[in-house]
């Protein structure tokens, strides 16, 4: 590196180095004064570039498939005005709907002697929301099937074909049942089948739960019902609900039953 | 009431010693006890192939003799070791064969012929009157059977031979020799007077399973040859036979309400009964003559026996409307009366009653309930089911003189039993009992003894016993 000389050394020549040249600019002669010069007159002021009043979109938010209102005003020397994405040259103040898919910026340029002025005026596009779920559906259609299933069994007493009070009130209930069932369904013809518990023998059963089945019968048509829409069936104990071999499954089993067919 | 029953014992004890009676020539020789006959059947041996059928013979032709009701089966326990298998190798005992007594005084086993001599079979411990044996032997494809019965009470083996028959099946499979050993059983139980069941055949209703559909079936009287008659899908019920065993007549709901259907059996074929609108035909039997059914049914109202012919035209009501009338069953006998059961009383019992529907007479005695009235091939006595004694539901098989009304009780404390249906040799009987813990058919004596099971697979019903 620099010892302390050498750096006083270079500082030295270099103040003798800027000495010598300031000496020599001092005594250059100064130049003349420019000559004097004619002005023209003034050109007149160019004409304004024509302006953009109002250019605007209304609404400036729309949802997909909706339309929005792009309006503008221009004023000044006008020679034309156009609007981009397609829409084209248009009058100096107009409107136009427009319905874009997606957000758009539209740019309307005008052009006139005076230059040229933009706008642009934005549609913000958004996705529309899901569709509303739809209306709850109207209650399917009761079908047959659950009509008949909803009508009550009428229960019986061991080797009888009376019709006890119990089963008097639930046979009534089904014969409301049934005339609205025949009126919903008028080809439908409906089975009573008659079954029985497991004590007597088959061969007896089989003659006992047709009389059930009939009995039940006579009674719904005595309230109203039309004999032709009920057929009757003997099931005897060929059925069971239940095989156990107490009062309670023997109750069970010694019905009358409702159904659609055979 | 015991008395009673006793009466109806002896009464049908004596109508099987009447079959006894009517023997070519077995008149005395019924054992001195007044028992039955004893016979002995040691297992006969089969030669070479012939040896893999003699399980199966020896086995249907004990069942046969066993189940006959007119022989008693001497224990194969106390038979002698040597067992003859031709009338040859019977050999006469020397003249000198006696008991003799030691000179301490005791008594010395008798000389014995170690099974060839005759009174080794008709001596204790055996004590038969009776024996078969034979052999049987393979020869061409031909399974032969050499079947003997000697009379032990004859003197020498000459007059002894009662049967010496040659039987031919085919080697196939088992049936053969099972075939062979039915020919051979009835051959000798014709001898005592019993009618051979053999070729007659049990129709009844069989179901899989709980809840699956019930078919007719049909099988041999000793359980075997179990096979389909009707596959209708459906419930198929209440099969009866006509009295020559060409046709059925049963009850379904194959094509809705329970109807009648009318069916040859060989080959099965549907003979289109005629049932007339009901909500219910069922239950039918067939006339003696066959032209003829009886069945009841719900036209006009619940439930009325009606008679048609047998295909199902020309119907009319025997009974009157509003009664409870089931089961109708002609006399096979006079063809003049009817028994049937009926609810027209309260508790179902069984009725008879003329073919015009007149003399109505109750014959049980209201307790109870009764059911499944089936005629004895003579026409006097009737099977059926009745709860008497017992609580609803309980079911024993009863048999009861339609003139008299006594009656005697066959099954006891073993479950359900019903559907009693007459053999046509009269002696037997099949029915349907729960005592397994699942309803099968089982056989037994029209003294309520010798009670087989025939069949083991399913659930089945309401035998229907005929040719």
């Amino acid at each position: 590196m620099f010892s302390k000389r050498q750096i006083t050394l270079i500082t030295l020549a270099l103040s003798l180095a800027i000495f010598a040249g300031g000496c020599k600019k001092k005594v250059q002669a100064p130049p003349p004064p420019p000559p004097p010069v004619v002005t023209p007159p003034a050109p007149p002021p160019p004409p304004p570039a024509p302006s953009v009043t109002q250019f605007g979109a209304d609404p400036s938010s729309i949802v997909r498939g909706q339309s929005s209102l792009l309006s503008w005003t221009v004023s000044g020397n006008v020679t034309s005005v156009s609007i981009d994405k397609g829409i084209g040259a248009v009058q100096n103040t107009g409107s136009r709907r427009v319905s874009p898919e997606d957000s758009t910026t539209y740019t309307l340029t005008t052009t006139g002697p005076g230059g040229n002025s933009t706008a642009s005026a934005t549609v913000n596009v958004s996705a529309p929301p899901p569709p509303p779920p739809p209306p709850p559906p109207p209650p399917p259609a009761k079908t047959l099937t659950d009509w008949v299933a909803e009508l009550q069994d009428g229960y019986f007493d061991y080797d009888k074909s009376d019709i006890r009070a119990d089963a008097q009130a639930a046979l009534t209930q089904d014969a409301a049942a049934l005339k609205t069932v025949i009126a919903d369904f008028p080809s439908a013809v409906l089975t009573i089948e008659g079954h029985c518990d497991e004590r007597g023998s088959a061969e007896y059963n089989q003659l006992l739960g047709d009389k059930r089945a009939s009995a039940a019968k006579d009674f719904l048509v005595q309230l109203g019902v039309p004999a032709d829409k009920l057929k009757t069936i003997s099931y005897g104990k060929e059925r069971p609900q239940c095989t156990e071999q107490d009062e309670s499954c023997w109750q069970k089993n010694r019905r009358v039953h409702f159904s659609t067919g055979q | 009431m015991n008395r009673l029953v006793w009466i109806a014992l002896a009464s049908t004890a004596a109508l099987m010693m009447g079959y006894a009676q009517q023997g070519p020539d077995l008149k005395g020789l019924v054992n001195k006890e007044g028992g039955l006959p004893v016979i002995a059947v040691p297992d006969l041996l089969g030669a070479g192939s012939a040896q893999s059928f003699t399980v199966v013979f020896n086995q249907t032709l004990w069942d046969d003799l066993a189940g006959s009701g007119v022989l008693k089966m001497a224990p194969k326990t106390l038979y002698p070791k040597g067992v003859p298998q031709q009338p040859a190798d019977f050999r006469q005992p020397p003249p000198t064969a006696v008991a003799a007594r030691s000179r301490q005084g005791e008594l010395v086993a008798a000389p014995n012929g170690g099974g060839f001599w005759m009174k080794d079979w008709s001596n204790p411990p055996a004590s038969a009157n009776y024996l078969a044996f034979g052999y049987a032997a393979e020869q061409n494809g031909v399974l032969m059977l050499f079947g003997n019965l000697f009379d032990l009470s004859r003197d020498t083996p000459a007059n002894a031979q009662m049967i010496g028959k040659r039987y031919l099946a085919t080697t196939d499979d088992q049936k053969g020799a099972r075939q062979m050993a039915h020919q051979f059983a009835a051959d000798i139980l014709a001898l005592f007077g019993a009618k051979s069941l053999v070729g007659t055949h049990i129709y009844y209703v069989h179901q899989a399973g709980f809840k699956t559909p019930k078919e007719i079936w049909v099988m041999d009287p000793d359980g075997q040859n179990q096979h389909y008659v009707t596959r209708f899908n459906s419930l198929s019920i209440e099969p009866s036979v006509s009295p020559d065993g060409t046709k059925i007549a049963f009850t379904s709901y194959a094509k809705g309400s329970p109807a009648i259907f009318v069916f040859s059996v060989d080959p099965v074929r549907d003979l289109r009964f005629y049932n007339q609108v009901a909500s219910m035909n069922g239950q039918p039997s067939f006339t003696p003559d066959g032209k003829q059914i009886v069945y009841s049914s719900s036209a006009g109202r619940c439930c009325r026996i009606f008679i048609a012919g047998v295909d199902g035209r020309g119907f009319r009501p025997i009974t009157s409307v509003g009664s409870l009338d089931a089961e109708p069953k002609v006399n096979p006998k006079t063809g003049g009366s009817i028994v049937f059961s009926t609810g027209r009383s309260g508790p179902e019992q069984i009725y008879m009653m003329n073919m015009d529907g007149a003399d109505i007479e109750r014959l049980t005695d209201g307790t109870g309930e009764a059911s499944n009235p089936s005629w004895h091939p003579s026409g006097q006595l009737i099977a059926y089911a009745w709860t008497r004694g017992y609580a609803q539901g309980n079911f024993n098989i009863f048999t009861m003189d339609v003139v008299s009304r006594q009656y005697l009780q066959l099954t006891h404390d073993q479950g359900r039993n019903e559907n009693p249906s007459w053999a046509p040799d009269g002696v037997h009987l099949a029915f349907m009992s729960n005592r397994t813990g699942r309803s099968q058919i089982w056989s037994m004596l029209a003294t309520g003894t010798a009670q087989q099971q025939l069949t083991r697979d399913g659930l089945n019903y309401s035998p229907a016993w005929g040719m």
